[in-house]
């Protein structure tokens, strides 16, 4: 692993100023490193952070690797991480006008990273460095607790994809100054009508009482008002710090159990809550990556293709370039390419924007003809890509542009696959070409993690009781038994599992495929003997 | 380096257990020469040199790649068998990657593999009536097919199970088998198999056109002729260094020729054939057909090793007739189709082994997969097929993996509990019953075990 050399980072820097100029925005500096292929696949299971925690599973991921290199030696061109400053590797040293090409495409990666809404808890820190910090702990760790610590890894990480990614973006983007203050919120929604069940009328008084109190003294009129209320009712600030934790309480499967796992608190287990946290927070990080595919992949082909185009350093190597550009933003005949369907989507996004067709009025209009035709001129293109790369995520970036005319401008379809037997094939066909398949196609491809909840209910601190919300599509078997153990031991006790199975009906005889019946099934864990029984 | 002193007080320590020990002993061994180490040498550094961590951390910069130092394949499979002492299940798993190539030969890599349990969907297995939808672009009517792949996608690497070219000549898959089976043998304690005495690797001869012969024989060589005669014509000094030849010029000595002839020739000639074959009838759809495919593949793999590669292989699959198939790869690779009569197949390779007189120079294996159901409920047929086959092999393995539909016995295991075969003929027959959902890697090994030790267990 070495830097790019001078010549090359001279390349680099040329590169940020026009990107700059033509509107992305990143942070000065960044790095790049030449790394070899065994270092690309030492480092990919470890999600490219060469500091990442060490982990043996990963070891043996490295060596399964080899393994595949042997048969299918492939070289990412580039891979870039979220780090500050953020790190790109490269295979090797390309031609000038090759580096030029991967280097735009780069920093569109580095704009998103680092503007993109999805992405705003990785902004504040450089992960590299905590991810340094948190391997010299496990490190420390694994000095005092030995294979324990493997352990606590490979349990924590049977979880890791159930992280409250979402909790936590919501909070971060809510405004709370325009809520009234969470007390006064209380005291009038719940306090009044649900706890001492007042009449009506009485809470329109005290709605008006509390008006007046905050006109009569803007600044002091709440506390007035409060401890008009202490007065009236002791009990209040109680309850309301005792709601003030409940609602504290959305919290994700990890927390849930390092909170309230009766084995994880015991004085002399502490430890292994500081491990399940660094594998928490590493979840987290890649988190927004794994959302934001096919938008990051799009943009950063959309401005590699603009960029280079405008580059007056690269000309005579336009065709070597139009070969690479293509095979890299074709779209397939049949397959999905995250880079082709992104970069459609922008210009796509673009043209709708330059013409108006974003604007309310178009949306007002039903003649097809006009609706066609229409054209405003607006020029608002590039302003609209560039709200779409900070608020949009691929599942909202599908679920909103995703439409009829993308559809057939694209000549796009999904496609569906049968067996021909007598050739012995696969057969691939057109199965629809309407625009709302084409989205939940798209949709139905892209990452989601089961919703497992706590059941608190049923649980105590000898049995931890989940629920998966059934989706319609049943949990993986063969993963159910090893990671209810693994949560066994995080626990402390039993575990449940409350999940949807598909089964198969036996065929009759003239039926070619099994019909489908749902069942409701428990799966249970006790001594590390997993049992399930339909419920 | 961390402080002798301290250090060799704790190892020292009476209260630590051994693996903390080792631990730090390995902790030291690594800072010796890597990682962030706590010293640092007196020597002053250039100032305009790489000496931030010098002077403000007063350590060394790392001096070892920053990736790791990395476990090896011994390390970690202790480390997997720790895992059972502390009664978590193993982790490591035998997987195979698989490259088709033009020669259809296919080139196969053995890796350790492993698998991060997680709760998380499982896309086999929806509402919809099919699976999986993609993308695609370009023209074409809805209902039109646009493009064909062979079934099982090329390149596809496989856990456990996988496919191959299964034909004996084929170097790499062979070797690598080879290696598979030897993992398995020793690693996962696989009896070593017993060697009939009756068939022994034998020599046979075959006549070839390989002898070379000066003046005379069946076909002239012309390649060596051409070099004999250059040899010939630089010793009449007709051809010269530097010049170009003219072929005209040259000078034609009639002894120069070289000629093929027949001749004798030693081969040897595989020990063991192996029948695999396996029911694909519609109920054996999904898993039950996973592990009967991956449980041959991983017969085959240790029968290599047993027999010194000198394995050669038959497929056959059937649904209500059957067929016999060219490889290993469309054996594995075949879909679901319609009902089931067993009896058909064992027919089938009851007629290949007497047609091709195999008994004669084999040692005769059968192995045979199906999830039990047969349409024909007493199994006559099945049974009288299969006492045929019993006069000529060594060992019928019948696995029978279950739907999840199916309690209790199926069809095919009454069928030959009945018929008293397993009893009567315990060294030449046995059958491992298992379901195949539940099925795991370690349980499919353990159904080989008890398909062909030599003892029946119990």
């Amino acid at each position: 692993m070495e830097l790019i050399s001078q010549r090359t980072k001279r390349i680099m820097e040329e590169c940020k100023v026009r990107a700059r100029d033509a509107g992305l925005r990143f942070e000065d500096d960044s790095l790049e490193y030449i790394v070899s292929n065994r270092d690309m696949i030492e480092l990919s299971p470890k999600g490219m952070i060469p500091t990442l925690y060490d982990y043996w599973i990963n070891d043996v991921e490295v060596l399964k690797n080899k393994g595949v290199y042997k048969l299918y030696p492939n070289n990412p061109f580039e891979t870039v991480i979220n780090t500050r400053p953020a790190i790109s590797y490269y295979n090797d040293n390309n031609p000038d006008w090759m580096n030029i090409m991967i280097f735009y495409h780069v920093l569109a990666h580095i704009d998103l990273f680092q503007n993109n809404l999805f992405f705003e808890d990785t902004w504040d820190y450089n992960f590299a460095d905590k991810a340094l910090a948190d391997k010299r702990l496990i490190d420390n760790y694994r000095r005092e607790y030995g294979r324990w610590v493997d352990y606590i890894i490979e349990f924590s990480r049977g979880i890791n994809n159930l992280v409250g990614f979402f909790n936590k973006l919501t909070d971060k983007q809510y405004q709370r100054e325009l809520d009234p203050s969470k007390p006064i919120e209380f005291y009038f929604e719940i306090f009044l009508q649900e706890i001492k069940k007042v009449p009506e009328h009485v809470i329109y008084d005290e709605i008006d009482h509390y008006n007046e109190t905050i006109r009569k003294n803007p600044q002091m009129g709440e506390s007035i008002f409060f401890s008009n209320i202490k007065r009236k009712y002791p009990e209040f600030d109680a309850t309301y710090s005792r709601y003030d934790e409940e609602q504290h309480k959305q919290k994700d499967l990890m927390q849930y159990i390092m909170d309230n796992s009766p084995f994880l608190n015991k004085e002399q287990n502490r430890w292994m809550k500081s491990v399940m946290e660094i594998v928490r927070e590493t979840a987290l990080y890649f988190e927004p990556q794994i959302r934001t595919k096919t938008i990051n992949e799009g943009w950063a082909s959309y401005w590699h293709d603009q960029l280079f185009m405008m580059d007056d350093r690269i000309s005579g190597n336009e065709s070597a370039y139009a070969k690479l550009n293509a095979m890299v933003t074709s779209v397939s005949r049949v397959g999905l390419n995250p880079y082709a369907i992104g970069l459609r989507l922008f210009h796509y996004i673009e043209r709708l924007a330059d013409q108006g067709k974003l604007e309310y009025k178009f949306h007002k209009i039903h003649d097809i003809i006009t609706r066609n035709r229409y054209d405003e001129r607006l020029g608002k293109g590039k302003e609209a890509i560039f709200k779409v790369r900070e608020i949009f995520s691929d599942f909202t970036l599908f679920n909103t542009f995703i439409d009829q005319d993308f559809v057939d401008e694209y000549n796009l379809f999904v496609a569906g696959k049968q067996l021909n037997e007598e050739k012995g094939v696969n057969e691939y066909y057109v199965k629809s070409r309407k625009a709302e398949d084409y989205k939940n196609m798209l949709i139905n491809n892209m990452y989601h993690p089961p919703v497992i909840e706590v059941n608190e209910d049923k649980t105590n601190e000898e049995n931890l009781y989940l629920i998966h919300r059934f989706e319609g599509k049943q949990l993986y078997k063969d993963f159910i038994p090893e990671t209810l153990i693994g949560l066994e031991y995080l626990w402390g006790g039993n575990v449940q599992l409350e999940t949807t199975e598909i089964v198969k009906k036996r065929p009759r005889l003239n039926e070619q495929k099994p019909k489908l019946d749902f069942r409701r099934v428990l799966y249970s864990v006790e001594d590390r003997k997993v049992s399930k029984e339909t419920l | 380096m961390i402080n002798n002193n301290e250090t060799d007080k704790k190892l020292n320590d009476p209260n630590l257990s051994d693996e903390v020990k080792s631990n730090i002993r390995k902790d030291i061994e690594i800072s010796q020469d890597s990682g962030y180490s706590e010293t640092y040498s007196s020597e002053p550094l250039n100032l305009y040199d790489k000496n931030d961590f010098h002077l403000f951390l007063q350590r060394e910069t790392s001096k070892t790649h920053p990736v790791m130092s990395l476990k090896t394949l011994d390390e970690l499979l202790e480390k997997d068998q720790q895992r059972e002492k502390d009664g978590f299940p193993k982790k490591i798993r035998i997987g195979k990657v698989l490259k088709p190539t033009k020669d259809k030969k296919g080139k196969v890599v053995v890796v350790p593999t492993t698998t991060e349990p997680k709760f998380m969907h499982d896309e086999s297995v929806t509402e919809e009536e099919e699976e999986g939808s993609t993308g695609g672009s370009g023209e074409g009517e809805e209902g039109e097919v646009v493009e064909e792949q062979p079934i099982r996608p090329e390149g596809e690497e496989g856990e456990g199970a996988g496919a191959g070219q299964g034909e004996g000549g084929e170097h790499d898959f062979a070797q690598e088998a080879y290696d598979l089976g030897k993992v398995l043998t020793e690693k996962f304690k696989l009896p070593n198999l017993k060697i009939k005495g009756r068939k022994r690797s034998f020599t046979k001869y075959v006549y070839n056109l390989t002898d070379k012969h000066e003046e005379f024989g069946q076909l002239l060589d012309k390649k060596s002729t051409v070099l004999n005669i250059l040899k010939s014509n630089i010793a009449y000094s007709q051809i010269k260094e530097a010049q170009t030849i003219d072929p005209s010029e040259l000078v034609f000595n009639p002894k120069d020729r070289i000629y093929r002839i027949m001749s004798r020739e030693k081969d040897y000639e595989s020990q063991a054939i192996v029948f695999f074959i396996r029911d694909y009838s519609g109920s054996m759809s999904g898993k039950p057909t996973d592990v009967i495919t991956q449980q041959h593949l991983l017969i085959y793999s240790w029968l290599s090793y047993q027999y010194r590669n000198n394995v050669e292989t038959r497929f056959i699959v059937h649904d209500t007739s059957a067929k016999e198939v060219e490889n290993f790869h469309t054996y594995y690779s075949y879909q679901v189709a319609g009902g089931t009569y067993i009896y058909p197949a064992f027919e089938l390779s009851n007629e290949i082994i007497e047609k091709e007189q195999l008994a004669r120079d084999y040692n005769i294996y059968i192995f045979y997969g199906t999830d039990g159901d047969d349409w024909e409920e007493n199994g006559e047929n099945m049974i009288e097929a299969v006492k045929k086959n019993l006069r000529y092999t060594n060992r019928i393995g019948f696995t029978v993996a279950k739907n999840n539909w199916s309690r209790g016995k199926t069809i095919v295991e009454n069928n030959i509990e009945s018929s008293g075969l397993l009893k009567n003929k315990p060294e030449l027959i046995r059958i491992d019953s298992l379901q195949a959902e539940e099925a795991t890697e370690d349980r499919i090994i353990e159904g080989i075990r008890n398909l062909v030790s030599e003892k029946q267990e119990a």
